[in-house]
């Protein structure tokens, strides 16, 4: 029946844990990386193949102003498209929950939207803005990551638990009212889960959509243009400095989960006290 | 103030009326609730037990017949809040603490922040959890939560309580526990309380009336009188509480052969 607070006990074993936590994926990710760099010196392959790690390190080091400049103005429609692309998302979800007329033009609309190959559309997008206008590039990563937010926010809006409306509408609680107090927090969790999905999809949309156009100095031509001169450690490097954007947004996004629910079983843990 | 906390007359509810799949929940139900009365509803499921209930709390429109809450009609004592709800599952909203959750129905009434804060410590020393109020729901147990879920319902000092099958979760010991708790904030608050049981034994022990309802169509089949007196913890064991629990449990056998 009781439950004492845990802060206090657990203290000292928490710090152990989150070592653990962090020192695993560490350990595994230096081994990939001596396994690789190892295996490379050993076969000695033809260069196309695989550059060795400390190849394209030191390609990002050569090269740092060009990459640089290239991840930025890649990261810039990354960042941009997706925050476009999750309010986009999220206000569909809150209009289509909320109203059954928007939910009946709206959905079908966006199901559909769903099936297209969206990355398909990067060269007419092209034709639309510009061939060289980093907007056809941004547009495709807003119709790529409103989906999956519109899709999983709308299910945390609508499954709810019955009887925790029935009490607001006991309290005779505006719709408004039962969407902010009850709707929206229960969305949370679902929300954050489809902007961590999100962020991955940003990067690969951004870039393969600059295969095609826009900016030049971006990371997608960086990447088809050395790869054509035969400068693989620098094609990679660009492909790190992608991976690196979206490993910095994934965090983020964890960050301002933790922030938006702390309440939530996920970020607090199973607290063994509760039973 | 009307002398009935609870007035039902002639009360229908047909669930998708016209339809094949058209169920009677409640059919033609009359039923006068005494304010200060602890009335149970009790019945085989189907009986439309949790309908009746759901149609007092203006939660569900009847399609016949007419409901009055205190006097009122129950959707206006619905929006007056005339009545404080609690529900099988505590319901308790993880993103608020446990103070929080039991301002809620006081934050919808507009009650200031000092005002909130100090009716909701009142409120947990009424259920005996006076130093839960920062902790979260999910750090409660289930009786914890339970009884969390019944001061908020008790907030805003509502006159009557309606109550669905609330410790249906809990187990046996926890149960009779909470039994005793609500018959003491019964007690010292002059609450009105309909609550919904399929429990025989819980039905008895609590209320002074019990309604016995039959299903399909749902019906009040028979109305027992408790007349137990103040409850102890003697009546468990008591004669006369065994002779009402058979007394209910044949209502309820009747009711099941039909």
């Amino acid at each position: 029946m009781t439950a004492v607070p845990s802060a206090a006990v657990t203290s000292a074993p928490a710090t152990k844990a989150r070592l653990a936590r962090w020192s695993a994926p560490i350990i595994a990710g230096v081994t990939i990386l001596v396994v690789w760099e190892a295996s490379l010196a050993l076969l000695n392959p033809a260069g196309f193949v695989l550059p060795p790690p400390s190849a394209i390190i030191s390609a990002i080091f050569e090269n740092f102003s060009e990459v640089w400049m290239a991840a930025r103005v890649t990261g810039f429609i990354i960042v941009t498209g997706l925050i476009a692309g999750a309010i986009v998302g999220v206000v569909t979800a809150l209009l289509v929950t909320r109203y059954r007329l928007a939910s009946e033009i709206l959905t079908p609309l966006a199901v559909s939207l769903s099936a297209v190959p969206i990355i398909a559309l990067a060269p007419i997008f092209n034709a639309w803005f510009g061939l060289l206008s980093p907007r056809s590039n941004q547009m495709i990563v807003v119709i790529l990551v409103f989906f999956p937010i519109f899709i999983n926010t709308a299910k945390g809006l609508t499954q709810v638990e019955p009887s925790q409306i029935e009490l607001m509408e006991s309290y005779a609680a505006s719709k408004w009212r039962i969407t902010r107090e009850v709707r929206v927090p229960n969305a949370l969790p679902f929300f954050f889960t489809a902007l961590k999905v999100s962020t991955s999809l940003a990067v690969i949309a951004a870039i393969v959509a600059e295969y095609f156009g826009g900016r030049q100095d971006a990371l997608g031509p960086l990447i088809t243009q050395s790869a054509g001169l035969t400068r693989y450690d620098e094609a990679w490097a660009a492909v790190l400095a992608g991976t690196l954007i979206g490993a910095a947004l994934y965090m983020i996004t964890e960050i301002l989960e933790r922030v938006a629910m702390p309440w939530h079983v996920s970020i607090r843990g199973n607290d063994p006290a509760a039973n | 103030m009307s002398d009935h906390a609870v007035n039902v007359q002639r009360v229908s509810k047909v669930f998708n009326l016209g339809k094949t799949n058209e169920v009677h929940a409640v059919d033609n139900v009359d039923l006068t609730i005494n304010n200060g009365e602890f009335v149970t509803l009790i019945g085989p499921s189907g009986c439309g037990k949790s309908t009746l209930l759901r149609l007092i709390a203006s939660l569900v429109e009847p399609t016949g017949g007419s409901i009055e809450v205190n006097g009122k009609p129950a959707e206006q004592a619905r929006l007056d809040r005339e009545y404080g709800m609690a529900f099988q599952k505590a319901g308790l909203f993880d993103w608020r603490s446990v103070s929080k959750n039991i301002e809620l129905p006081l934050e919808l009434m507009g009650w200031s922040k000092s005002e909130r804060a100090s009716r909701a410590q009142e409120m947990l020393e009424l259920v005996k959890l006076p130093e839960f109020g920062d902790h979260h729901p999910a750090e409660l147990s289930g009786g914890m939560q339970q009884r969390i879920a019944i001061a908020r319902s008790l907030a805003f000092n509502p006159s009557l309580l309606l109550m669905d099958e609330p410790f249906g979760a809990l187990d046996e010991m926890t149960r009779e526990h909470m039994q005793d708790e609500l018959l003491r904030i019964w007690d010292e608050t002059d609450t009105t309380v309909v609550f919904v049981t399929h429990s025989i034994a819980e039905a008895v022990y609590l209320s002074s009336r019990v309604v016995v309802m039959s299903p399909r169509p749902g019906q009040i089949s028979e109305i027992i009188e408790v007349g137990l007196g103040d409850r102890d913890t003697s009546t468990r064991e008591d004669p006369e509480f065994f002779k009402m629990v058979t007394v209910v449990r044949e209502a309820l056998r009747s009711v099941e052969s039909q």
